[in-house]
């Protein structure tokens, strides 16, 4: 039923480097096509070569720009897909038990066969991660590649989300949140992994790891102080003097 | 939040349909004429059932629509299809019973009445469970649903019923229900996304490095999301939309009413009021869902 | 009540069988696994093998099946019925097609070759369609590379025998700097962005230096908005406080480049500023404790690097090194010189100095590898300075772009990181001196093929293509002419209008393959397509013959006469050849092939094969035998048979009759299935001796000779100071012939410095400064290719338009806010866009996604599409020829060295649009009857457009 399971075994869920990620949209795009083409109904387009296009997509990058009190602007890629939240409200107001938290692994999915398309899951999502199939009529979601991960047919080392495997910066670590040890646990808790919007009680499982604080224009890293200039007797004795340390 | 005609006109007319129910389930003075009987419960049951049908157009897939009935123990959506089936149940016996035998059962009313005022209250939870809804995240969104259930209910079945003249307590509903939503408005001009500190900065948890901005949207068209909760209405529009709300839903019945009472008129005069009064009630559902503010938007260029 | 769900189906394959070939969705070349279901494409991802991508698969190639289904493919060949422009074909059959295409190709052949310019696009087949051009007797051919990015490849080439481009790569697992100059996305996309993630991983310092700040410039550590033009001036400041600094590899600079060779000083001479040579041609230089002058590869000589020795002929010189040194250090290079003009700091400047000089000396990297240099000596380690570069058009698309080329190379040089260990890598068959480069051929002789390739790297004027006058170009783009002496690949963007314009002389048949020259590949867009539609008094096109081969509906179609349909990227064969652009790792040489793993389900053939044929049909030599018949069946034929030098053709993989040999070989009838068994590439690791310093390298040479990548071995001195540029000047002044015609001695005399200058690019003028008080640029968006996205129903929701980004600032001074509608006028005219405010850009530039607006009707998208409402194209602001200036000619809007389209010049004004009320951009550009209807409405599966 669609109550949620009291916890869940593991955590799966991603950490997403917003201080790597370059905005491409490879892993929109990968995730659209392993969902279109991979089992469950395809992610459907409409007015697909019309005025105005629109179809229903699992992850979606938004660019934001951020003006700091001092210093020059930055621009932040945000890809957004679902968080698979610990308290899912998107699955307890599901009326019919299509929208559901596995208890193995945390995963949120939506049974498409039990679907009624009523939308109150989008509406009770605040990261906008469930979207309408515009010709299925049925919910569709992030399924953090349930079909890739756990698929038998394929190598293990493609296990792992499509849009993971796209990444080409590698922005973007598939892993279970549960386990301290995990490369995501451990990538989030050195990174400062941000969970989008806590006060909302969601409790997603999915991190944001916040640009470093090298990003800020004007401010280096490490400033070895400029070399020495070179002495009064100019640049022509310095060269010579150099040669003949080179011998 | 997109305004559906479907919703709107489930809310507002099962509203009224259930609120019959419960006016008449506690006892509203009727001589027990037959036909009156007969044409009092078709009316009610008549309005909720409406309603409920109309609910199902916003449905992607109707014919599945009795699923919903599963999850009455987690979800307010199955909990309000499981009350209007009980209710709808429960009422039609309790109206059958009294216009064959001419007793009117006030126990079984009673529970008819309770299982309709839970309908409505379960209707109005739906929304008022959204956490990513601040507007709609109050205690005063079932106060309104059930308030205004009950006004146009009490209305409706004055209109059809055969008292010679409104009773203050009908006149009474009206107004409370109009207070209640004065007060819901107060709240909701107080319960916006950046009253309550939600912004892009928080939304993305990305505030501490500066004042966030949407640059691009992912993609340069609308999306599912943008057409169901990033719905934008300018408040100069809301408000002329509110006073006119105001004016059918309240301002208008009451005065009708007043005449009504002025001039003794027979009381199916009262179908009058009841009808205005809806009206205005579907222009204020319209900017219940109009003026709404989802989180989403947070991430779409709104603040 | 408990609920059981459908568990997600874990056991049906995927797909029925993995195909694996290369993506063209774009030209990185990334190798990718196609997975078919029943038949059809059911999903695409990449190779993990495969040595561009390693797996990894950008969002194009995500999007290759809804290319692969898109409703724009030609179904047929297309024969013009209307008025140019106007879309309207007739579909014809191919014998009709090449019969036509062959009838017109013979008769320009029969009678004078240059009437036919061939010009191809991104073209992956250029030792194909050179050799066809060549062949054919024409010297008109080239492809993308002149409007591309060409100053990049030839400063590359003259300088440090590679370039960037794909052509070399940052050692991106041992930099400790990285610093990337004007680039969005280039052509080794993935690759980049692969080496950044590295980077990230390993908390290296990533600087870009870019006027807008998005994508890879979005994740740098530290972003330097430099004004659009100057990154010459900020190089060049940067290498006058490296030297006075001290902050040089001089052991770098004495073994492997020309700092020490001797320039003559003998001012009233013909070779003054020429180096000193001996007999032999050997060039000399001076040893600093004797004074005497020996030949270069004397080795136990003590160089000198400033100082004045007396030649043999008792005339003195100097090392290349002290007129360097005195030039950098000139206050006009300080950082306080530049601050204003580059928009930055000196005080960052001198930091940037510090921060390379830190990471190059301080971080110095030693890897235990013996190897040994060209002069013979030993070396037990590998000494690396981990400061690496990275460039491409946002200083090459530039007037100027040449030179500031040249001066990035410089500066790398100066701190010793070329092919070292950290540093910028050259993959194989890189480098390759201009000494191992041909030179440019031209003529036009009957019936008689070129005695050579038409694009190469001239020496000097001599091996300028002019007519007997010294003055007249033979090419029709005047490619090598004295307005773009280096023009290394060609100038594909003056094609149309100096055939227009019959200057030098009109031509006959226009052949263009792969490029949307009617629209977004072309500056004055609408004066092209005038252009292109202009006729003469006998009612006849000025251009009278166009036969053009696209895969798709695009605007180009609807301007030529005779359309020949190609096949998709997954429905042909090619060879991604080591003779054209490599797919090599600095560790490995490598190339690729794609062959068809989807049957056409249209009457479309590959163009190499059409244009085998069509070789063979008008008898041009090596395509058909004495006997007029074919020599090869095909494209696949060719690529396995075809050898360029006995033993060298377009592959290198499993040569020789059993497959044994790898370079030099026998063809290999099997060949191209030993490929596909491979995962449709080859790799051959470059020996561990030979992975750095191949400039001199003998390990390198020797493996590279064995290889067939190059004929012998040749030491590659980098060029600091570039002679043929100084042999230029000479013509200029009056020292040498041919001369350049007075006009443009001047121009020559400063613009061909042999040591790298900046100079204002050729807009700035004062005048501008007033009147248009911005620079307009474009950007690649990561997820568009320029026009062919645009079919693309997942690619064309995300970019189905693009608004002018323009800085805060300015958007307040002009009272604009997002939405808006803004008029955008240059000195070439005006177009009316939809503006979107943005602070993370230089304050004085204005920018666009590049070719998102769209032609109505063309890509069979509905004509109010909003690539063609809102769209726009910053095209028709673009001049192919700079403002009058009074001086009777119209200068080109290009470098003055290689003639590279100066694009990321434009000057432009902005202003609110009073009329808000029409939310369509200007100028509207007419319609075309779309040949293959328009795309369906709904989609519901990857490829499946009908259900
Ligand atoms: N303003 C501005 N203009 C620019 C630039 C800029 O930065 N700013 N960049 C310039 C540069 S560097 C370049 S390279 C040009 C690129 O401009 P173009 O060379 O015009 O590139 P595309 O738009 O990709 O057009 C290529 C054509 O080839 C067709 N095509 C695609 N695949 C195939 C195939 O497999 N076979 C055949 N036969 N045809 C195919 C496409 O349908 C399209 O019509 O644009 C230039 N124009
Ligand atoms: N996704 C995608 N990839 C592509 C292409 C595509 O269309 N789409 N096109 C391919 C082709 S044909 C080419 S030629 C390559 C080009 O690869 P890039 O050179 O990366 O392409 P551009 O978008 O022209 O990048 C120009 C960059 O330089 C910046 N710039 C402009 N003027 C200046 C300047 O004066 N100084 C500095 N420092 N920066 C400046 C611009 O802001 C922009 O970021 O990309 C190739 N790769
Ligand atoms: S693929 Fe990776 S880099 Fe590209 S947008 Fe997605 S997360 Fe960012
Ligand atoms: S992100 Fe939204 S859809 Fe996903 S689990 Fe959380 S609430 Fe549900
Ligand atoms: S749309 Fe489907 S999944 Fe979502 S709440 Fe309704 S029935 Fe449940
Ligand atoms: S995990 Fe799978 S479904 Fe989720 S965003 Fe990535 S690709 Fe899409
Ligand atoms: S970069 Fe993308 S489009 Fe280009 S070849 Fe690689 S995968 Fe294909
Ligand atoms: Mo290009």
């Amino acid at each position: 039923m669609t109550s949620l399971p009291r916890s869940t075994d593991k955590r799966l869920g991603l950490a997403i480097d917003l201080d790597t990620c370059v905005g491409c949209h490879a892993c929109a795009v990968s995730c659209k096509e392993w969902n279109s083409g991979g089992s469950g109904t395809p992610l459907a387009d409409v007015d697909a070569y019309g005025a105005a296009p629109s179809g229903a997509w699992l992850n979606r990058v938004h660019t934001f720009e951020i003006t700091p009190p001092v210093g020059a602007a930055e621009i932040v890629h945000f890809p957004k897909s679902c968080l698979h939240c610990d308290d899912a409200p998107c699955v307890t107001v599901c009326p019919t038990g299509a929208s559901y938290k596995r208890g193995e692994d945390g995963i949120v999915l939506v049974d498409e066969a039990l679907c009624i398309g009523c939308g109150l899951c989008a509406w009770a999502c605040p990261y906008g991660a469930r979207e309408m199939d515009p010709v299925e009529k049925v919910m569709k979601k992030c399924t953090l590649c349930v079909d890739r991960i756990y698929n038998q047919t394929i190598p293990e080392i493609d296990r792992v989300p499509a849009c993971v495997r796209a990444c080409p910066t590698g922005a973007r670590h598939f892993g279970d949140f549960a386990d301290p040890d995990s490369s995501v646990s451990k990538l989030s808790a050195a990174r400062g992994g941000l969970a989008l919007m806590p006060d909302l009680g969601t409790g997603p499982v999915n991190r944001y790891l916040p640009p470093r604080d090298t990003r800020r224009t004007q401010t280096a890293t490490v400033d070895p102080p400029p070399p020495a200039e070179t002495s009064a007797t100019g640049f022509l004795g310095w060269l010579d003097a150099a040669l003949e340390r080179l011998g | 939040m997109h305004p559906a005609i479907s919703v709107i006109f489930f809310t507002v007319t099962s509203g009224a349909g259930f609120g019959a129910m419960t006016v008449i389930g506690l006892g509203f003075p009727l001589d027990g004429s037959r036909l009156r009987i007969l044409i009092l419960c078709l009316a009610a049951c008549g309005l909720a059932v409406a309603g409920l049908i109309a609910s199902t157009f916003h449905l992607g897939h109707p014919e599945r629509a009795w699923r919903a009935l599963s999850q009455w123990r987690s979800s307010w959506l199955s909990r309000e299809g499981v009350a209007a089936i009980a209710t709808l149940v429960l009422f039609f016996a309790y109206g059958l019973i009294w216009m064959t035998t001419g007793t009117r059962l006030a126990w079984l009313g009673a529970l008819s009445a309770t299982g309709a005022v839970f309908t409505v209250f379960a209707t109005s939870m739906i929304y008022a469970q959204l956490k990513t809804v601040p507007q709609w995240n109050t205690g005063l969104t079932p106060a309104i649903y059930l308030g205004f259930s009950a006004a146009t209910g009490w209305l409706v079945v004055a209109g059809l019923g055969d008292a010679e003249a409104p009773a203050p307590a009908g006149l009474a509903l009206v107004v409370f229900a109009w207070v209640l939503k004065l007060a819901w408005w107060r709240q909701s001009a107080r319960a916006r996304l950046s009253d309550i500190g939600a912004s892009p900065e928080t939304a993305t948890g990305l505030g501490f490095r500066g004042r966030v901005r949407l640059l691009e949207s992912p993609h340069t068209g609308d999306n599912y999301l943008t057409r169901e909760m990033v719905h934008r209405i300018g408040r100069k529009h809301a408000g002329t939309l509110r006073r006119l709300a105001l004016l059918l839903g309240c301002v208008l019945p009451l005065g009708l009413l007043a005449a009504i009472v002025v001039l003794d008129a027979p009381s199916a005069f009262m179908l009058g009021p009841a009808g205005v009064m809806m009206a205005g009630l579907f222009l204020e559902r319209w900017l219940f869902f109009a003026e709404a503010e989802h989180t989403v938007s947070l991430y779409y260029g709104h603040r | 009540m408990t609920m059981r769900h459908a568990t997600p189906d874990l056991s049906t394959p995927v797909s029925d069988e993995i195909r694996q070939t290369t993506c063209y969705m774009c030209a990185c070349r990334c190798g990718i696994d196609v997975h078919l279901k029943n038949g059809r494409i059911n999903y695409i991802e990449g190779n993990r093998a495969h040595p561009i991508n390693k797996g990894v698969l950008c969002a194009k190639g995500s999007a290759g099946i809804m290319q692969q289904y898109s409703p724009a493919r030609l179904k047929k060949p297309l024969l013009r019925t209307g008025e140019r422009g106007s879309g309207e074909f007739r579909e014809i059959g191919w014998d009709e097609a090449l019969a036509r295409a062959a009838g017109w190709l013979d008769d320009v052949r029969q009678t004078d070759p240059k009437k036919l310019a061939f010009f191809t696009g991104r073209d992956q087949s250029q030792s194909l369609t050179s050799w066809w051009a060549q062949q054919f007797g024409t010297p008109n051919y080239a492809a993308h590379g002149g409007f591309c990015s060409v100053n990049m490849a030839a400063a590359g080439i003259y300088t440090i025998g590679g370039a960037f481009w794909e052509f070399g790569a940052p050692d991106w697992d041992r930099t400790e700097l990285h610093i990337m100059f004007g680039v969005a996305e280039d052509h080794d996309s993935n690759p980049i962005k692969i080496g950044l993630g590295k980077l990230k991983a390993r908390g290296v310092k990533l600087i870009g230096i870019n006027p807008v700040r998005t994508g890879y410039n979005a994740i740098a550590d530290e972003w330097l908005a430099i004004t659009p033009g100057t990154d010459g001036l900020l190089i060049l400041s940067l290498v006058h406080v490296l030297l006075k600094t001290g902050k040089i590899d001089l052991d770098y600079l004495i073994r492997y480049t020309n700092a020490p060779w001797l320039v003559i000083d003998d001012p009233a001479a013909a070779d003054h500023g020429l180096f000193a040579r001996d007999g032999e041609g050997r060039p000399l230089v001076a040893d600093r404790r004797t004074g005497i002058v020996v030949a270069t590869d004397e080795r136990s000589v003590k160089v000198a690097l400033s100082g004045s020795f007396r030649l043999a002929d008792g005339r003195s010189a100097r090392p290349v090194f002290e007129g360097l040194a005195a030039k950098y250090l000139t206050p006009e290079y300080s950082p306080e010189a530049v601050a204003d003009r580059t928009c930055i700091e000196p005080a960052t400047i001198r930091r940037l100095a510090a921060e390379i000089a830190d990471a190059a000396f301080e971080r110095e990297l030693v890897v235990h590898q013996p190897w040994t240099d060209m002069k013979g000596e030993r070396h037990e380690t590998m000494v690396g300075r981990p400061v690496t570069f990275h460039a491409m058009r946002g200083i090459s698309a530039h007037s100027n772009g040449f030179q500031t080329c040249r001066a990035l190379h410089l500066l790398q040089i100066l701190i010793g990181s070329i092919d070292c260990p950290g540093g910028f890598r050259f993959k194989p068959p890189y480098p390759r001196p201009v000494a191992g480069q041909p030179r440019p051929h031209g003529g036009s002789q009957k019936c008689t093929p070129l005695m050579g390739p038409h694009l190469g790297y001239p020496r000097g004027p001599e091996d300028l293509l002019l007519e007997e006058d010294g003055i007249t170009p033979q090419r029709i783009d005047k490619a090598f002419s004295w307005d773009a002496p280096l023009s290394a690949h060609g100038l594909m963007h003056m094609v149309i209008s100096n055939a227009h314009a019959r200057d030098p002389y009109g031509i006959e048949v226009l052949f263009l393959y792969m490029s949307n020259m009617a629209w977004n590949s072309s500056m004055n867009t609408s004066e092209v397509m005038r252009m292109l539609t202009d006729k003469n008094e006998d009612g006849g096109y000025v251009i009278p013959k166009i036969i053009y081969s696209d895969t798709y509906s695009s605007e180009m179609v609807a301007f030529a006469d005779l359309i020949l349909p190609d096949t998709t990227y997954l429905e042909r064969h090619d060879a991604i050849s080591l003779l054209d652009r490599p797919i090599s790792d600095p560790d490995a040489m490598c190339d690729s092939i794609r062959w068809p793993v989807v049957a056409p389900d249209r009457d479309v053939r590959g163009f190499q094969s059409v244009l085998l044929d069509l070789g063979a049909r008008i008898g041009l030599p090596g395509m058909a035998d004495p006997d007029g018949r074919p020599v090869y069946r095909d494209y696949a034929d060719y690529i396995v048979s075809h050898q360029r030098k006995p033993g060298i053709g377009p592959l290198a993989g499993w040569r020789g009759a059993d497959g044994s040999k790898t370079g030099r070989g026998e063809p290999n009838p099997e060949q191209i299935r030993r490929y596909i068994e491979n995962g449709g590439f080859f790799e051959l690791h470059v020996p561990e001796e030979a992975r750095y310093f191949k400039h001199s390298n003998r390990a390198w040479q020797d493996w590279a000779v064995a290889h067939g990548l190059q004929e012998g071995p040749m030491e590659n001195v980098f060029q600091l100071y570039l002679e043929p540029m100084r042999r230029f000047q000479l013509a200029a002044e009056g020292k040498l012939t041919p001369q350049p015609p007075d006009s443009h001695r001047n121009r020559i005399r400063s613009a061909f410095d042999p040591l790298p200058v900046w100079y204002p690019p050729f807009a700035d003028t004062d005048s501008a400064e007033v009147d248009f008080p911005l620079h307009a640029i474009t950007q690649r968006p990561a997820a568009m290719y320029h026009s062919w996205g645009s079919q693309n129903l997942w690619l064309r929701q995300i970019h189905g338009t693009a608004p002018l980004f323009v800085p805060g600032a300015v958007c307040d001074a002009h009272g604009l806010s997002d939405g808006d509608w803004a008029l955008l006028t240059s000195s070439n005219g005006q177009i009316r866009v939809p503006v979107a405010r943005m602070d993370a850009l230089n304050g004085s530039t204005v920018w666009t996604w590049n070719a998102i607006g769209k032609r109505k009707g063309a890509w069979a998208l509905d004509p109010a599409a909003r690539e063609t409402e809102q769209g726009f194209l910053i095209n028709h602001l673009i001049a192919e020829l700079l403002p009058a200036k009074g001086d009777g000619l119209r200068w080109s809007n290009s470098d003055p060295v290689t003639g590279q389209a100066a694009w990321f010049d434009l000057r432009v004004s902005i202003r609110r649009d009073p009329d808000q009320s029409l939310a369509v951009s200007l100028p509207r550009t007419g319609s075309q009857v779309s040949p293959v209807g328009q795309g369906p409405a709904t989609v519901t599966s990857s490829g499946d457009l009908t259900r």
